[in-house]
Protein backbone atom coordinates (compact mmCIF):
# COMPACT_ATOMS: atom_id res chain seq x y z
CA UNK A 1 0.00 0.00 0.00
CA UNK A 2 3.00 2.03 0.74
CA UNK A 3 4.60 1.35 -2.22
CA UNK A 4 1.71 2.24 -4.41
CA UNK A 5 1.34 5.73 -2.71
CA UNK A 6 4.99 6.36 -2.77
CA UNK A 7 5.05 5.85 -6.29
CA UNK A 8 2.25 7.65 -6.68
CA UNK A 9 3.93 10.75 -4.85
CA UNK A 10 7.30 10.26 -6.18
CA UNK A 11 6.31 9.62 -10.16
CA UNK A 12 3.08 11.27 -11.23
CA UNK A 13 3.69 12.00 -13.98
CA UNK A 14 3.77 8.23 -14.69
CA UNK A 15 -0.16 8.43 -14.29
CA UNK A 16 -0.61 11.80 -15.74
CA UNK A 17 -1.84 10.34 -18.91
CA UNK A 18 -4.32 8.49 -17.14
CA UNK A 19 -5.52 10.97 -14.98
CA UNK A 20 -5.71 13.23 -17.83
CA UNK A 21 -8.23 11.20 -20.02
CA UNK A 22 -9.67 10.94 -17.01
CA UNK A 23 -10.11 14.46 -15.77
CA UNK A 24 -11.50 15.01 -19.63
CA UNK A 25 -14.01 11.91 -19.16
CA UNK A 26 -15.45 13.23 -15.57
CA UNK A 27 -15.40 17.01 -17.10
CA UNK A 28 -17.86 15.32 -19.99
CA UNK A 29 -20.08 12.91 -17.40
CA UNK A 30 -20.53 16.09 -15.35
CA UNK A 31 -21.32 18.49 -18.47
CA UNK A 32 -23.58 16.12 -19.84
CA UNK A 33 -25.25 15.56 -16.37
CA UNK A 34 -25.52 18.97 -16.13
CA UNK A 35 -27.61 19.27 -19.46
CA UNK A 36 -29.59 16.44 -18.66
CA UNK A 37 -30.64 18.02 -15.21
CA UNK A 38 -31.03 21.33 -16.68
CA UNK A 39 -32.78 20.12 -19.47
CA UNK A 40 -34.97 17.89 -17.22
CA UNK A 41 -35.62 20.20 -14.06
CA UNK A 42 -36.98 22.81 -16.26
CA UNK A 43 -38.91 20.64 -18.29
CA UNK A 44 -40.55 19.28 -15.01
CA UNK A 45 -40.80 22.34 -13.04
CA UNK A 46 -43.90 23.03 -12.77
CA UNK A 47 -45.36 19.42 -11.76
CA UNK A 48 -42.86 18.96 -9.16
CA UNK A 49 -43.90 22.00 -7.43
CA UNK A 50 -47.23 21.19 -6.73
CA UNK A 51 -46.71 18.77 -4.11
CA UNK A 52 -49.61 16.67 -5.92
CA UNK A 53 -50.17 13.32 -4.70
CA UNK A 54 -52.20 12.25 -7.95
CA UNK A 55 -53.05 14.53 -11.08
CA UNK A 56 -56.26 13.56 -13.21
CA UNK A 57 -56.65 13.44 -16.98
CA UNK A 58 -59.40 13.03 -19.16
CA UNK A 59 -58.94 9.79 -19.98
CA UNK A 60 -58.79 10.48 -23.81
CA UNK A 61 -56.33 13.02 -23.76
CA UNK A 62 -53.51 10.25 -23.40
CA UNK A 63 -51.36 11.98 -20.42
CA UNK A 64 -51.30 15.84 -21.99
CA UNK A 65 -52.44 18.31 -20.13
CA UNK A 66 -52.84 20.30 -23.16
CA UNK A 67 -55.70 17.54 -24.69
CA UNK A 68 -57.26 16.77 -21.68
CA UNK A 69 -60.32 18.05 -19.90
CA UNK A 70 -61.82 17.50 -16.63
CA UNK A 71 -65.29 19.37 -16.01
CA UNK A 72 -66.65 20.44 -12.71
CA UNK A 73 -69.22 17.52 -12.11
CA UNK A 74 -65.99 15.05 -12.52
CA UNK A 75 -64.50 17.08 -9.82
CA UNK A 76 -67.21 17.38 -7.97
CA UNK A 77 -67.66 13.33 -7.92
CA UNK A 78 -63.37 13.22 -7.47
CA UNK A 79 -64.04 15.75 -3.85
CA UNK A 80 -66.18 12.89 -2.16
CA UNK A 81 -63.73 10.29 -2.74
CA UNK A 82 -62.82 8.35 0.73
CA UNK A 83 -58.67 9.69 0.86
CA UNK A 84 -59.28 12.59 -1.03
CA UNK A 85 -58.04 15.63 1.34
CA UNK A 86 -57.96 18.49 -1.29
CA UNK A 87 -58.37 18.99 -5.01
CA UNK A 88 -57.04 21.92 -6.79
CA UNK A 89 -58.13 22.78 -10.53
CA UNK A 90 -54.72 23.57 -13.20
CA UNK A 91 -54.14 24.29 -16.47
CA UNK A 92 -51.04 25.65 -18.84
CA UNK A 93 -51.16 28.27 -22.15
CA UNK A 94 -47.76 28.36 -23.97
CA UNK A 95 -47.60 31.70 -25.30
CA UNK A 96 -44.83 34.49 -25.77
CA UNK A 97 -44.39 36.88 -23.49
CA UNK A 98 -43.21 40.50 -23.81
CA UNK A 99 -40.93 41.84 -20.81
CA UNK A 100 -41.07 45.43 -20.65
CA UNK A 101 -37.70 47.30 -22.05
CA UNK A 102 -36.07 43.61 -24.15
CA UNK A 103 -36.76 43.39 -27.70
CA UNK A 104 -36.85 39.70 -27.48
CA UNK A 105 -40.12 37.89 -26.66
CA UNK A 106 -39.84 35.34 -23.74
CA UNK A 107 -41.24 31.95 -23.70
CA UNK A 108 -43.86 31.50 -20.84
CA UNK A 109 -45.91 28.87 -19.20
CA UNK A 110 -48.78 30.75 -17.92
CA UNK A 111 -49.94 28.25 -14.95
CA UNK A 112 -54.08 28.29 -13.78
CA UNK A 113 -53.99 26.89 -9.85
CA UNK A 114 -55.81 27.19 -7.14
CA UNK A 115 -53.78 25.01 -4.49
CA UNK A 116 -50.84 26.73 -2.90
CA UNK A 117 -47.76 24.40 -2.33
CA UNK A 118 -44.59 24.71 -0.09
CA UNK A 119 -42.67 26.51 -3.07
CA UNK A 120 -45.78 27.60 -4.87
CA UNK A 121 -47.99 31.26 -2.78
CA UNK A 122 -51.78 31.32 -2.90
CA UNK A 123 -53.25 32.36 -6.37
CA UNK A 124 -52.09 36.54 -6.74
CA UNK A 125 -55.35 38.63 -8.15
CA UNK A 126 -56.62 38.44 -10.97
CA UNK A 127 -54.26 40.76 -13.21
CA UNK A 128 -51.16 39.62 -11.75
CA UNK A 129 -48.89 36.16 -11.38
CA UNK A 130 -46.26 34.94 -9.69
CA UNK A 131 -43.42 34.74 -12.40
CA UNK A 132 -40.55 31.99 -12.42
CA UNK A 133 -37.09 33.36 -11.54
CA UNK A 134 -36.46 32.23 -15.28
CA UNK A 135 -38.25 35.73 -16.68
CA UNK A 136 -35.95 37.74 -14.12
CA UNK A 137 -33.10 36.35 -15.67
CA UNK A 138 -34.57 37.49 -18.81
CA UNK A 139 -35.31 41.21 -17.51
CA UNK A 140 -38.78 40.71 -15.86
CA UNK A 141 -39.14 42.87 -12.31
CA UNK A 142 -41.53 42.69 -9.74
CA UNK A 143 -44.25 45.42 -10.64
CA UNK A 144 -43.63 45.02 -14.57
CA UNK A 145 -46.48 44.81 -16.48
CA UNK A 146 -45.92 41.78 -19.37
CA UNK A 147 -47.72 41.43 -22.51
CA UNK A 148 -48.67 37.98 -22.97
CA UNK A 149 -49.45 36.01 -26.10
CA UNK A 150 -50.66 37.70 -29.45
CA UNK A 151 -53.49 39.22 -27.92
CA UNK A 152 -51.02 40.85 -25.51
CA UNK A 153 -53.68 40.05 -22.27
CA UNK A 154 -51.44 42.10 -19.25
CA UNK A 155 -50.04 40.50 -16.49
CA UNK A 156 -48.27 42.09 -13.39
CA UNK A 157 -45.33 39.89 -11.94
CA UNK A 158 -45.70 40.36 -8.03
CA UNK A 159 -43.48 37.78 -6.99
CA UNK A 160 -40.57 35.16 -8.13
CA UNK A 161 -40.46 31.84 -7.54
CA UNK A 162 -37.92 29.11 -8.47
CA UNK A 163 -37.84 25.87 -10.27
CA UNK A 164 -41.34 26.11 -11.73
CA UNK A 165 -41.23 26.06 -15.27
CA UNK A 166 -43.01 23.46 -18.18
CA UNK A 167 -41.60 22.43 -20.97
CA UNK A 168 -38.75 25.35 -20.94
CA UNK A 169 -40.45 27.76 -20.63
CA UNK A 170 -40.56 30.11 -17.54
CA UNK A 171 -43.87 29.97 -15.55
CA UNK A 172 -46.04 32.47 -14.87
CA UNK A 173 -48.53 31.85 -12.16
CA UNK A 174 -52.17 33.04 -12.00
CA UNK A 175 -55.74 32.32 -10.80
CA UNK A 176 -57.72 30.34 -12.66
CA UNK A 177 -59.81 33.54 -14.15
CA UNK A 178 -56.66 34.97 -14.94
CA UNK A 179 -55.74 31.52 -16.80
CA UNK A 180 -59.11 31.18 -18.98
CA UNK A 181 -58.93 34.90 -20.01
CA UNK A 182 -55.32 34.52 -21.57
CA UNK A 183 -56.29 31.08 -23.18
CA UNK A 184 -59.73 33.22 -24.50
CA UNK A 185 -58.10 35.98 -26.29
CA UNK A 186 -54.87 34.11 -27.61
CA UNK A 187 -56.08 30.13 -28.04
CA UNK A 188 -59.73 30.67 -28.31
CA UNK A 189 -59.62 26.90 -29.67
CA UNK A 190 -57.92 25.39 -26.88
CA UNK A 191 -61.02 27.10 -24.52
CA UNK A 192 -62.40 25.23 -21.60
CA UNK A 193 -66.00 26.04 -19.68
CA UNK A 194 -65.95 27.73 -16.91
CA UNK A 195 -65.05 25.75 -13.51
CA UNK A 196 -63.73 22.65 -16.24
CA UNK A 197 -59.67 22.38 -16.09
CA UNK A 198 -57.36 20.82 -17.91
CA UNK A 199 -56.11 18.65 -14.98
CA UNK A 200 -56.96 18.10 -11.29
CA UNK A 201 -54.02 18.21 -8.42
CA UNK A 202 -55.24 15.75 -6.12
CA UNK A 203 -53.68 15.67 -2.61
CA UNK A 204 -54.59 12.41 -0.32
CA UNK A 205 -55.70 12.49 3.14
CA UNK A 206 -52.77 11.75 6.12
CA UNK A 207 -52.75 7.73 6.16
CA UNK A 208 -54.37 7.27 2.89
CA UNK A 209 -52.52 5.16 0.00
CA UNK A 210 -52.11 7.62 -3.04
CA UNK A 211 -52.02 4.89 -5.80
CA UNK A 212 -55.82 2.83 -3.76
CA UNK A 213 -56.82 6.56 -3.98
CA UNK A 214 -55.78 7.25 -7.73
CA UNK A 215 -57.30 3.36 -8.40
CA UNK A 216 -60.63 4.70 -6.62
CA UNK A 217 -61.02 8.19 -8.50
CA UNK A 218 -60.49 6.05 -11.70
CA UNK A 219 -62.86 3.45 -10.85
CA UNK A 220 -65.53 5.65 -9.70
CA UNK A 221 -65.37 8.75 -12.46
CA UNK A 222 -64.80 5.49 -15.52
CA UNK A 223 -63.66 8.47 -17.72
CA UNK A 224 -60.15 9.63 -16.05
CA UNK A 225 -56.77 8.46 -16.02
CA UNK A 226 -55.09 9.20 -12.67
CA UNK A 227 -51.39 9.47 -12.76
CA UNK A 228 -48.62 9.93 -9.86
CA UNK A 229 -46.00 12.68 -9.94
CA UNK A 230 -43.43 10.51 -11.30
CA UNK A 231 -45.82 9.38 -13.75
CA UNK A 232 -46.89 12.39 -14.69
CA UNK A 233 -43.36 13.53 -15.22
CA UNK A 234 -42.80 10.76 -17.88
CA UNK A 235 -46.00 11.54 -19.35
CA UNK A 236 -44.22 14.48 -20.76
CA UNK A 237 -43.34 14.72 -24.09
CA UNK A 238 -39.91 14.15 -24.37
CA UNK A 239 -38.89 13.19 -21.00
CA UNK A 240 -38.46 9.64 -21.31
CA UNK A 241 -36.73 9.69 -24.69
CA UNK A 242 -34.51 12.79 -23.23
CA UNK A 243 -33.56 10.82 -19.96
CA UNK A 244 -32.90 7.44 -21.83
CA UNK A 245 -30.65 9.12 -24.36
CA UNK A 246 -28.25 11.45 -22.17
CA UNK A 247 -28.72 7.77 -19.58
CA UNK A 248 -27.31 5.46 -22.60
CA UNK A 249 -24.37 8.43 -23.19
CA UNK A 250 -23.27 8.54 -20.11
CA UNK A 251 -23.53 4.64 -19.47
CA UNK A 252 -20.86 4.57 -22.09
CA UNK A 253 -18.84 7.12 -21.09
CA UNK A 254 -18.25 5.32 -17.77
CA UNK A 255 -17.23 2.09 -19.63
CA UNK A 256 -14.60 4.02 -21.58
CA UNK A 257 -13.36 5.77 -18.20
CA UNK A 258 -13.02 1.88 -16.93
CA UNK A 259 -11.54 0.93 -20.32
CA UNK A 260 -9.02 3.69 -19.98
CA UNK A 261 -7.93 2.63 -16.79
CA UNK A 262 -7.84 -0.92 -17.17
CA UNK A 263 -5.75 -0.44 -20.43
CA UNK A 264 -3.30 2.02 -18.40
CA UNK A 265 -2.85 -0.59 -15.32
CA UNK A 266 -2.42 -3.66 -17.92
CA UNK A 267 -0.04 -1.95 -19.32
CA UNK A 268 1.84 -0.87 -16.25
CA UNK A 269 1.78 -4.32 -14.99
CA UNK A 270 3.12 -5.42 -18.21
CA UNK A 271 6.12 -3.36 -17.71
CA UNK A 272 6.68 -3.88 -13.60
CA UNK A 273 6.35 -8.31 -14.43
CA UNK A 274 9.95 -7.91 -12.82
CA UNK A 275 9.65 -6.00 -10.20
CA UNK A 276 6.47 -7.70 -9.31
CA UNK A 277 8.68 -10.85 -9.59
CA UNK A 278 11.14 -9.81 -7.10
CA UNK A 279 8.49 -8.54 -4.40
CA UNK A 280 6.82 -11.95 -4.66
CA UNK A 281 10.44 -13.60 -4.15
CA UNK A 282 10.71 -11.53 -1.32
CA UNK A 283 7.43 -12.62 0.89
CA UNK A 284 4.72 -9.92 -1.23
CA UNK A 285 1.61 -11.60 -1.55
CA UNK A 286 -0.44 -10.90 -5.29
CA UNK A 287 -3.32 -9.85 -2.49
CA UNK A 288 -0.57 -7.04 -1.13
CA UNK A 289 0.22 -6.17 -5.11
CA UNK A 290 -3.37 -5.92 -6.18
CA UNK A 291 -4.54 -3.92 -3.39
CA UNK A 292 -1.55 -1.25 -4.56
CA UNK A 293 -2.94 -1.42 -8.15
CA UNK A 294 -6.74 -0.82 -6.76
CA UNK A 295 -5.47 1.98 -4.29
CA UNK A 296 -3.50 3.83 -7.25
CA UNK A 297 -6.75 3.51 -9.86
CA UNK A 298 -8.58 5.17 -7.16
CA UNK A 299 -6.23 7.72 -6.24
CA UNK A 300 -6.41 9.07 -9.58
CA UNK A 301 -9.83 8.77 -9.93
CA UNK A 302 -10.35 10.97 -6.65
CA UNK A 303 -7.81 13.57 -8.17
CA UNK A 304 -8.97 13.12 -11.77
CA UNK A 305 -12.36 13.94 -10.37
CA UNK A 306 -11.52 17.13 -8.36
CA UNK A 307 -9.61 18.68 -11.35
CA UNK A 308 -12.45 17.98 -13.73
CA UNK A 309 -15.71 19.31 -11.42
CA UNK A 310 -13.16 22.24 -11.22
CA UNK A 311 -12.75 22.58 -14.32
CA UNK A 312 -17.04 21.65 -15.03
CA UNK A 313 -17.86 24.87 -12.96
CA UNK A 314 -15.41 26.99 -14.38
CA UNK A 315 -17.08 25.92 -17.81
CA UNK A 316 -20.38 26.52 -16.14
CA UNK A 317 -19.92 30.66 -15.51
CA UNK A 318 -18.79 30.40 -19.04
CA UNK A 319 -21.63 28.76 -20.37
CA UNK A 320 -24.20 30.84 -21.97
CA UNK A 321 -27.42 31.31 -19.95
CA UNK A 322 -29.84 29.62 -22.90
CA UNK A 323 -28.03 26.44 -22.49
CA UNK A 324 -29.73 24.91 -19.55
CA UNK A 325 -26.95 23.68 -17.63
CA UNK A 326 -27.57 22.67 -14.16
CA UNK A 327 -24.50 21.13 -11.90
CA UNK A 328 -26.51 18.80 -8.73
CA UNK A 329 -24.73 17.47 -6.11
CA UNK A 330 -26.85 13.82 -6.27
CA UNK A 331 -25.35 14.24 -10.10
CA UNK A 332 -21.64 14.98 -9.16
CA UNK A 333 -21.61 12.18 -5.80
CA UNK A 334 -23.55 9.32 -8.72
CA UNK A 335 -20.87 10.43 -11.50
CA UNK A 336 -17.47 10.13 -8.39
CA UNK A 337 -19.26 6.74 -7.24
CA UNK A 338 -19.65 5.57 -11.10
CA UNK A 339 -16.15 6.20 -12.70
CA UNK A 340 -14.60 5.08 -9.18
CA UNK A 341 -16.60 1.78 -9.28
CA UNK A 342 -15.24 1.99 -13.44
CA UNK A 343 -11.94 2.51 -12.49
CA UNK A 344 -11.38 -0.19 -9.85
CA UNK A 345 -13.17 -2.56 -11.82
CA UNK A 346 -10.36 -1.61 -14.89
CA UNK A 347 -7.68 -1.92 -12.47
CA UNK A 348 -9.09 -5.13 -11.18
CA UNK A 349 -8.58 -6.28 -14.98
CA UNK A 350 -4.69 -6.80 -14.10
CA UNK A 351 -5.80 -9.35 -11.06
CA UNK A 352 -4.99 -12.09 -13.22
CA UNK A 353 -2.15 -11.42 -14.75
CA UNK A 354 -0.65 -10.18 -11.37
CA UNK A 355 -1.81 -13.69 -9.47
CA UNK A 356 0.24 -15.27 -12.81
CA UNK A 357 3.67 -13.44 -12.38
CA UNK A 358 5.96 -16.73 -11.34
CA UNK A 359 8.20 -15.45 -8.35
CA UNK A 360 11.08 -17.74 -10.17
CA UNK A 361 11.04 -15.43 -12.99
CA UNK A 362 13.03 -13.05 -10.86
CA UNK A 363 15.97 -15.54 -10.89
CA UNK A 364 18.03 -15.74 -14.22
CA UNK A 365 16.59 -12.87 -15.72
CA UNK A 366 19.17 -10.68 -17.15
CA UNK A 367 19.98 -6.77 -16.80
CA UNK B 1 22.75 -31.77 18.82
CA UNK B 2 24.52 -29.75 15.82
CA UNK B 3 22.21 -27.32 14.03
CA UNK B 4 20.80 -28.22 10.84
CA UNK B 5 23.21 -26.52 7.52
CA UNK B 6 21.40 -23.69 5.67
CA UNK B 7 20.31 -25.61 2.44
CA UNK B 8 20.29 -29.44 2.18
CA UNK B 9 18.94 -30.65 -0.89
CA UNK B 10 18.76 -34.79 -1.17
CA UNK B 11 17.86 -36.22 -4.52
CA UNK B 12 16.21 -33.01 -6.01
CA UNK B 13 14.75 -33.88 -9.52
CA UNK B 14 13.37 -31.23 -11.60
CA UNK B 15 11.69 -31.99 -14.79
CA UNK B 16 9.73 -30.00 -17.75
CA UNK B 17 7.28 -31.09 -20.46
CA UNK B 18 8.27 -29.40 -23.58
CA UNK B 19 6.34 -30.88 -26.17
CA UNK B 20 5.73 -35.04 -25.65
CA UNK B 21 9.06 -34.98 -24.09
CA UNK B 22 10.20 -34.44 -20.46
CA UNK B 23 13.05 -32.46 -20.10
CA UNK B 24 15.38 -33.29 -16.99
CA UNK B 25 16.69 -29.57 -15.44
CA UNK B 26 18.23 -30.99 -12.35
CA UNK B 27 18.93 -34.93 -11.75
CA UNK B 28 18.69 -35.92 -8.00
CA UNK B 29 20.99 -33.18 -6.89
CA UNK B 30 22.37 -33.47 -3.02
CA UNK B 31 23.82 -30.77 -1.85
CA UNK B 32 24.88 -29.37 1.78
CA UNK B 33 25.17 -26.04 2.31
CA UNK B 34 26.53 -24.88 5.81
CA UNK B 35 25.69 -22.02 7.93
CA UNK B 36 29.02 -19.60 6.83
CA UNK B 37 29.72 -21.37 3.80
CA UNK B 38 29.52 -19.71 -0.06
CA UNK B 39 29.64 -21.98 -2.94
CA UNK B 40 30.01 -21.15 -6.08
CA UNK B 41 27.86 -22.35 -8.98
CA UNK B 42 29.05 -22.89 -12.59
CA UNK B 43 28.24 -24.01 -15.75
CA UNK B 44 27.21 -23.64 -19.04
CA UNK B 45 24.00 -21.98 -20.00
CA UNK B 46 20.92 -24.15 -20.04
CA UNK B 47 22.82 -26.70 -17.73
CA UNK B 48 20.25 -26.38 -14.41
CA UNK B 49 21.74 -23.22 -12.75
CA UNK B 50 18.79 -21.46 -12.53
CA UNK B 51 16.64 -24.39 -11.46
CA UNK B 52 18.66 -24.89 -8.85
CA UNK B 53 18.83 -21.38 -7.46
CA UNK B 54 14.68 -21.54 -7.72
CA UNK B 55 14.53 -24.99 -6.02
CA UNK B 56 16.55 -24.03 -3.31
CA UNK B 57 14.54 -20.51 -2.85
CA UNK B 58 11.62 -22.05 -2.13
CA UNK B 59 10.33 -20.13 -5.78
CA UNK B 60 10.01 -23.69 -7.48
CA UNK B 61 8.64 -26.77 -6.11
CA UNK B 62 10.84 -30.18 -7.06
CA UNK B 63 9.20 -32.70 -9.19
CA UNK B 64 10.94 -35.28 -6.35
CA UNK B 65 13.69 -35.00 -3.56
CA UNK B 66 13.54 -32.98 -0.33
CA UNK B 67 14.68 -29.55 -0.10
CA UNK B 68 15.07 -28.19 3.65
CA UNK B 69 16.30 -24.58 4.14
CA UNK B 70 17.77 -23.99 8.18
CA UNK B 71 16.17 -27.41 8.73
CA UNK B 72 12.61 -27.24 7.65
CA UNK B 73 11.15 -28.97 4.65
CA UNK B 74 9.71 -26.12 1.96
CA UNK B 75 8.41 -28.90 -0.21
CA UNK B 76 5.72 -29.56 2.56
CA UNK B 77 4.92 -26.13 2.83
CA UNK B 78 1.61 -24.94 1.32
CA UNK B 79 1.94 -21.93 -1.40
CA UNK B 80 1.20 -19.37 0.85
CA UNK B 81 3.20 -20.82 4.44
CA UNK B 82 6.06 -20.95 1.66
CA UNK B 83 6.04 -17.67 0.50
CA UNK B 84 5.96 -16.55 4.54
CA UNK B 85 9.09 -18.75 5.11
CA UNK B 86 10.78 -17.31 1.51
CA UNK B 87 9.70 -13.90 2.96
CA UNK B 88 11.62 -15.01 6.52
CA UNK B 89 14.31 -17.27 5.75
CA UNK B 90 15.65 -16.61 2.44
CA UNK B 91 17.55 -13.41 1.14
CA UNK B 92 18.05 -12.94 -3.02
CA UNK B 93 20.58 -10.63 -5.22
CA UNK B 94 19.77 -10.66 -8.75
CA UNK B 95 21.30 -10.21 -11.74
CA UNK B 96 19.59 -7.33 -12.98
CA UNK B 97 19.64 -5.68 -9.44
CA UNK B 98 15.85 -4.96 -9.09
CA UNK B 99 15.68 -2.14 -6.70
CA UNK B 100 12.15 -0.42 -6.42
CA UNK B 101 13.14 2.97 -9.02
CA UNK B 102 11.05 5.44 -6.66
CA UNK B 103 12.26 4.03 -3.56
CA UNK B 104 15.20 5.23 -1.26
CA UNK B 105 17.87 3.03 -0.49
CA UNK B 106 16.88 2.65 2.55
CA UNK B 107 12.90 2.42 1.66
CA UNK B 108 14.23 -0.76 -0.81
CA UNK B 109 15.35 -2.34 2.64
CA UNK B 110 12.20 -1.24 4.23
CA UNK B 111 9.90 -2.53 1.88
CA UNK B 112 11.20 -6.29 2.57
CA UNK B 113 10.27 -5.86 6.13
CA UNK B 114 7.06 -4.56 4.79
CA UNK B 115 5.89 -7.20 2.58
CA UNK B 116 6.06 -9.55 5.69
CA UNK B 117 4.22 -7.77 7.74
CA UNK B 118 7.28 -7.05 10.36
CA UNK B 119 7.54 -2.59 9.82
CA UNK B 120 8.49 -1.85 12.99
CA UNK B 121 11.24 -0.02 14.84
CA UNK B 122 13.46 -3.08 14.89
CA UNK B 123 12.93 -3.25 11.00
CA UNK B 124 14.16 0.41 10.58
CA UNK B 125 16.92 0.66 13.04
CA UNK B 126 18.23 -2.71 11.41
CA UNK B 127 18.13 -1.40 8.03
CA UNK B 128 19.90 1.77 9.06
CA UNK B 129 22.79 -0.34 10.62
CA UNK B 130 23.17 -3.03 7.26
CA UNK B 131 23.40 0.14 5.12
CA UNK B 132 26.15 1.87 7.64
CA UNK B 133 28.12 -1.82 7.58
CA UNK B 134 28.13 -1.83 3.76
CA UNK B 135 29.19 1.44 3.92
CA UNK B 136 26.03 3.59 2.31
CA UNK B 137 24.95 5.14 5.59
CA UNK B 138 25.40 8.70 3.78
CA UNK B 139 23.48 7.37 0.72
CA UNK B 140 20.27 5.75 2.45
CA UNK B 141 18.11 8.84 1.59
CA UNK B 142 19.34 8.38 -2.64
CA UNK B 143 16.98 6.63 -5.20
CA UNK B 144 18.78 3.74 -7.31
CA UNK B 145 18.76 6.27 -10.08
CA UNK B 146 21.31 8.61 -7.99
CA UNK B 147 23.47 5.60 -6.74
CA UNK B 148 26.05 4.16 -9.06
CA UNK B 149 26.49 0.17 -9.94
CA UNK B 150 28.36 -0.99 -7.07
CA UNK B 151 26.22 0.66 -4.41
CA UNK B 152 23.43 0.02 -6.20
CA UNK B 153 24.54 -3.93 -5.68
CA UNK B 154 25.49 -3.30 -2.18
CA UNK B 155 22.01 -1.72 -1.65
CA UNK B 156 20.74 -5.25 -3.10
CA UNK B 157 22.75 -7.16 -0.95
CA UNK B 158 21.29 -5.58 2.43
CA UNK B 159 18.23 -5.66 0.87
CA UNK B 160 18.58 -9.89 1.02
CA UNK B 161 20.11 -9.54 4.22
CA UNK B 162 17.47 -7.68 5.37
CA UNK B 163 15.48 -10.30 7.10
CA UNK B 164 18.25 -12.20 8.91
CA UNK B 165 17.70 -14.86 6.24
CA UNK B 166 19.50 -18.17 6.72
CA UNK B 167 20.37 -18.98 3.17
CA UNK B 168 21.27 -15.98 0.38
CA UNK B 169 21.42 -16.84 -3.09
CA UNK B 170 23.48 -14.74 -5.61
CA UNK B 171 22.24 -14.54 -9.08
CA UNK B 172 25.63 -13.51 -11.02
CA UNK B 173 26.34 -10.73 -8.67
CA UNK B 174 29.09 -9.35 -10.71
CA UNK B 175 27.79 -9.72 -14.45
CA UNK B 176 27.16 -5.88 -14.51
CA UNK B 177 30.03 -5.02 -12.79
CA UNK B 178 33.91 -3.87 -13.92
CA UNK B 179 36.70 -6.42 -12.65
CA UNK B 180 37.72 -4.03 -9.86
CA UNK B 181 33.94 -3.41 -8.61
CA UNK B 182 33.32 -7.10 -8.84
CA UNK B 183 36.02 -7.31 -6.57
CA UNK B 184 34.79 -5.57 -4.00
CA UNK B 185 31.60 -7.15 -4.70
CA UNK B 186 32.62 -10.25 -3.95
CA UNK B 187 34.67 -9.33 -0.80
CA UNK B 188 31.71 -7.71 0.85
CA UNK B 189 29.64 -10.90 -0.20
CA UNK B 190 32.04 -12.88 1.40
CA UNK B 191 32.97 -11.61 4.65
CA UNK B 192 28.60 -11.20 4.98
CA UNK B 193 28.23 -14.85 4.61
CA UNK B 194 31.14 -15.28 6.95
CA UNK B 195 30.00 -12.77 10.12
CA UNK B 196 26.62 -13.51 10.03
CA UNK B 197 26.84 -17.13 9.55
CA UNK B 198 24.41 -17.80 6.80
CA UNK B 199 24.69 -20.28 3.85
CA UNK B 200 25.66 -18.71 0.62
CA UNK B 201 25.32 -20.39 -3.42
CA UNK B 202 26.53 -17.48 -5.81
CA UNK B 203 25.45 -18.63 -9.46
CA UNK B 204 28.14 -17.11 -11.94
CA UNK B 205 30.12 -17.20 -15.17
CA UNK B 206 32.63 -15.53 -13.80
CA UNK B 207 35.47 -17.45 -13.21
CA UNK B 208 37.97 -14.32 -12.04
CA UNK B 209 35.41 -14.37 -8.72
CA UNK B 210 35.06 -17.86 -7.91
CA UNK B 211 38.27 -18.08 -5.77
CA UNK B 212 35.97 -16.18 -3.40
CA UNK B 213 33.94 -18.83 -2.57
CA UNK B 214 34.47 -22.08 -0.36
CA UNK B 215 33.99 -24.68 -2.79
CA UNK B 216 33.24 -24.26 -6.51
CA UNK B 217 30.65 -26.70 -8.09
CA UNK B 218 30.05 -27.49 -11.40
CA UNK B 219 26.78 -28.53 -13.04
CA UNK B 220 25.88 -29.58 -16.37
CA UNK B 221 22.96 -31.24 -17.93
CA UNK B 222 21.49 -31.10 -14.33
CA UNK B 223 23.75 -32.89 -12.58
CA UNK B 224 25.76 -31.60 -10.01
CA UNK B 225 29.69 -32.48 -10.47
CA UNK B 226 30.70 -32.16 -7.43
CA UNK B 227 28.50 -33.15 -4.82
CA UNK B 228 31.27 -32.95 -2.06
CA UNK B 229 29.91 -32.50 1.20
CA UNK B 230 30.34 -29.11 3.09
CA UNK B 231 33.11 -28.70 5.93
CA UNK B 232 31.26 -26.89 8.87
Amino acid sequence: MRLAVRELLRRPGRFGVVGGALTVLVLLLLFLGGLLDGLYLNSTGAVRTLDADAIVFSDDARQSFLRSEITAELRDRIERIDGVDAVGGLGFALLGVQIPGETETSDAAVTGYELASDELPDPPAPGEAHADRQLADAGAAVGDEVLVGPAEVPLTIVGFVDDTNYLQQGGLWVEPGTWRDVLAQNRPDAVVPDDSFQALVVRVSDGADAEAVAASIDEATGSTDTLSETETISAIPGITEQNATFTAVIGVTVFVAGLVVALFFALLTLERLGLYAVLKAFGGSSRTLVAGVVVQSVVVTVVAFAVGAALTFALVQIVPSGIPLQLEAARALSTFFSVTVAAVIGALVSLRRIIKIDPASAIGAGA
Amino acid sequence: MSSPPALHLDAVRKTYRSGDEEVVALDHATLDVGRDELIALVGPSGSGKTTLLSVAGALLEPTEGTVEVGGTDVTALSDKERTAFRGREIGFVFQAVNLVPFLTARENLLIVAEMNGGLDSAAKKRADTLLDELGLGHRMGNQPGELSGGERQRVAIARALMNEPRLVLFDEPTSALDTELGEQVMDLIRREVKGRGVGGIMVTHDTRMTHHADRTIEIIDGKLQHPARSVR
